[in-house]
């Protein structure tokens, strides 16, 4: 460990969860996992990549896909605006990423969400990526993985991101039919659309600890309900307890468990 | 009409007819006012005995006219209003109106049974369907019963195990939409409602059998898609289709519920915003008023709309039928661009442009046909 006092400022952060001070190049070389707690951080697609993919084998297909604004939605700011500030600050275009990987050994066609972009909300460009990625493994027949967090359907663009919910599953629904093996790996937040689409039709549903999983958003349940919200409630564990998650993987077993389940189904 | 003055009662007083029972909307006020105004008449009548005929044919005239330009001239959130309207006509009655030998099925073999969404082998035109329904209760009691239409995942998986019940049999599948959202419980996130809406839509892609599908009232959000996957999906005219409510949509990006009328504006809710993006294939025209006005036009006009479609799907070969679905549900709302696209299409057409008159000057000049000669010869 190199001595606190020697540190620079902005290398050391709280952690969100435990409130311990962790040195941030720990939590790097942990895949961006807190050391005290085992919090699991949100992390951008690029970095994701990074993390799944053996390293120089990620090839992106359709970098450059954005959206036409077909509504001419303006809320406070109009969307065009709300996109070009997203693009800015996390240099993406939006907020999904595919391409084709090798996941130690094993060539995989990735599709990885960014909730750095707008929360990896859907619209007309996620709903594109996602049935690329699914034609293309068909295409290539190779696995399908997809990494997925999303705050749901993009409301900025209205219907158009809801039509996405159809295109994806219908796109699975034929990935499904060729013999294709899809595996998820649901990762904070996984919700609303998508978790209403994609994220819950995986042959394979994996899901990081603690990751928040559900459909509505808490909030909603607990003003149409009227009472409290029961401890882990849509969380990764209370979705496998009540059956929609096969394996809870800690980031660091992901690419293990990701290799052995493609060689299960002998893909 | 004999009784426009009014009827008499037997003690001899006589009383206002009402035009009818109608529960006016806000912005309905107008009408509220004629309707007053020939009350009144039909009051002076009473005690005078002078002939309005005139002024309240007059009137009823006035009134006609400005229902029609109230209607021809709705706004997004009129529009969701009269969509909510309390006496919009909903799927049970057109399980009374547009179908017959309605036999009501339960249950998803599974957990229970969830009224909010119905689903029954009926009859409509020459066909034997499965219809398959949102229910929002027609009173108080019934309305809690089925939680105002609201599914839960236990509705969604018995919506998908009739239709396959459809498909084994050869029955296709008549959606009626009308729905809020999928009920956001707990019970509702236990049991999956995520997985049981995304596998509706799923299955509902690749179900080998004629699938139409109808918004009746409010399309709200996945709730309403997990029913609206379909070979062809139609919304009346002043239904509405959403993927959030207005008043969701305002409170989270407006952070305020009253920016309603601002979020029904800008989410494009409307069939014929729909049309015009291409998220719907037909508009089901409603009579001048909206449905609760003439529920039995309306219920003509939804038959007529089911029985030729299924008319048309029928005669599709079932592989033919789902290939086409997947390519109509691919191809909707591609709202994106791509420059590099565009850029590698063009260079690609130039490259072959190029190839092509590269090969056409070397078969001239080896004498062989050219491409041209091929096809006249
Ligand atoms: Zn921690």
């Amino acid at each position: 460990m190199v001595d606190e006092k020697g540190v620079p400022a902005g290398l050391w952060a709280r952690c969100a969860a435990c409130g311990h001070m962790v040195y941030e190049k720990d939590v790097e070389k942990l895949l961006g996992v807190c050391p005290e707690c085992s919090h699991h951080r949100r992390v951008d697609a690029r970095t994701r990549i990074r993390h799944l993919a053996d390293p120089d084998t990620f090839e992106e297909f359709s970098v450059d896909l954005k959206s036409t604004d077909p509504l001419k939605f303006k809320d406070r700011i109009p969307y065009k605006e709300r996109l070009k500030r997203e693009q800015a600050k996390t240099g993406e275009v939006e907020a999904m990423i595919i391409g084709k990987a090798f996941i130690r050994g094993r060539p995989v066609i990735l599709g990885v969400m960014n909730p750095m972009f707008i929360m990896a909300s859907m619209g007309a460009v996620v709903g594109e990526k996602m049935v690329r990625a699914a034609e293309r493994a068909v295409e290539d027949n190779l696995p399908l993985v997809v990494v997925t967090a999303s705050g749901g359907a993009r409301m900025q663009e209205g219907v158009v991101a809801l039509t996405q919910m159809a295109k994806t599953a219908s796109a699975l629904a034929q990935l499904d039919d060729a013999g294709g093996l899809y595996i998820v790996v649901a990762t904070d937040p996984t919700t609303g659309g998508v978790s209403a689409s994609f994220a819950s039709l995986g042959d394979i549903v994996l899901a990081e600890p603690k990751a928040m999983m559900g459909f509505a958003g808490p909030r909603v349940i607990q003003n149409t309900m009227n009472v409290e919200l029961p401890e882990g409630f849509q969380t990764a564990e209370f979705m496998m307890e009540h059956g929609f998650v096969d394996r809870i993987v800690p980031r660091s077993d992901l690419r293990t468990e990701i290799a052995r389940i493609i060689d299960f189904c002998g893909k | 009409m004999s009784n426009d003055e009014g009827a008499t009662q037997a003690n001899g007083s006589v009383v206002a007819v009402p035009l009818n029972t109608t529960t006016y909307l806000d912005f309905e006020k107008p009408l509220v006012r004629i309707e007053h105004d020939i009350a009144e008449l039909q009051l002076e009548h009473g005690q005078t005995k002078r002939s309005v005929s005139a002024d309240i044919k007059q009137q009823r005239s006035r009134y006609r006219s400005t229902l029609k330009r109230l209607y021809t001239n709705l706004t997004p959130w009129e529009t969701v209003l009269v969509a909510r309207h309390p006496q919009r006509p909903l799927t049970t009655d057109y399980l009374k109106t547009v179908f017959r030998d309605v036999c009501e099925l339960h249950g998803d073999r599974c957990f229970g049974d969830d009224d909010a969404i119905i689903t029954a082998f009926a009859r409509v035109g020459g066909h034997r369907v499965m219809v398959i329904g949102h229910n929002k209760g027609k009173d108080i009691k019934e309305r809690v019963a089925c939680n105002f239409g609201c599914a839960h995942p236990e509705g969604y998986r018995k919506a998908l195990g009739k239709m396959r019940l459809a498909q084994k049999y050869g029955l296709p599948v008549v959606c009626l939409v009308d729905t809020q959202w999928a009920f956001p419980g707990i019970g509702s996130e236990e049991r999956g409602i995520s997985h049981a809406i995304a596998t509706n839509l799923m299955e509902m892609a690749r179900l080998k059998t004629p699938i139409v599908s109808v918004v009746i009232g409010e399309g709200g959000s996945g709730g309403a898609l997990g029913l609206a996957v379909a070979d062809r999906v139609a919304m009346f005219q002043h239904s509405f289709y959403s993927v959030i409510s207005p008043e969701g949509c305002a409170a989270i990006l407006w952070k305020t519920a009253e920016r309603r009328q601002h979020a029904a504006e800008a989410l494009r809710l409307t069939s014929t915003e729909l049309s015009r993006l291409g998220a719907i294939d037909d508009v089901i025209p409603e009579p001048v008023g909206g449905a609760h006005r003439d529920p039995a036009a309306v219920a003509a006009n939804l038959e007529k709309y089911i029985v030729g479609s299924l008319d048309s799907l029928k005669r599709m070969k079932l592989p033919t039928l789902v290939r086409k679905r997947q390519e109509r549900v691919r191809q909707m709302c591609s709202f994106y661009e791509s420059p590099l696209e565009v850029k590698a299409a063009a260079e690609a057409a130039k490259e072959k442009l190029a190839t092509r008159r590269a090969t056409s000057r070397s078969s001239r000049i080896s004498g062989r046909f050219t491409r041209r000669e091929k096809i006249s010869g």
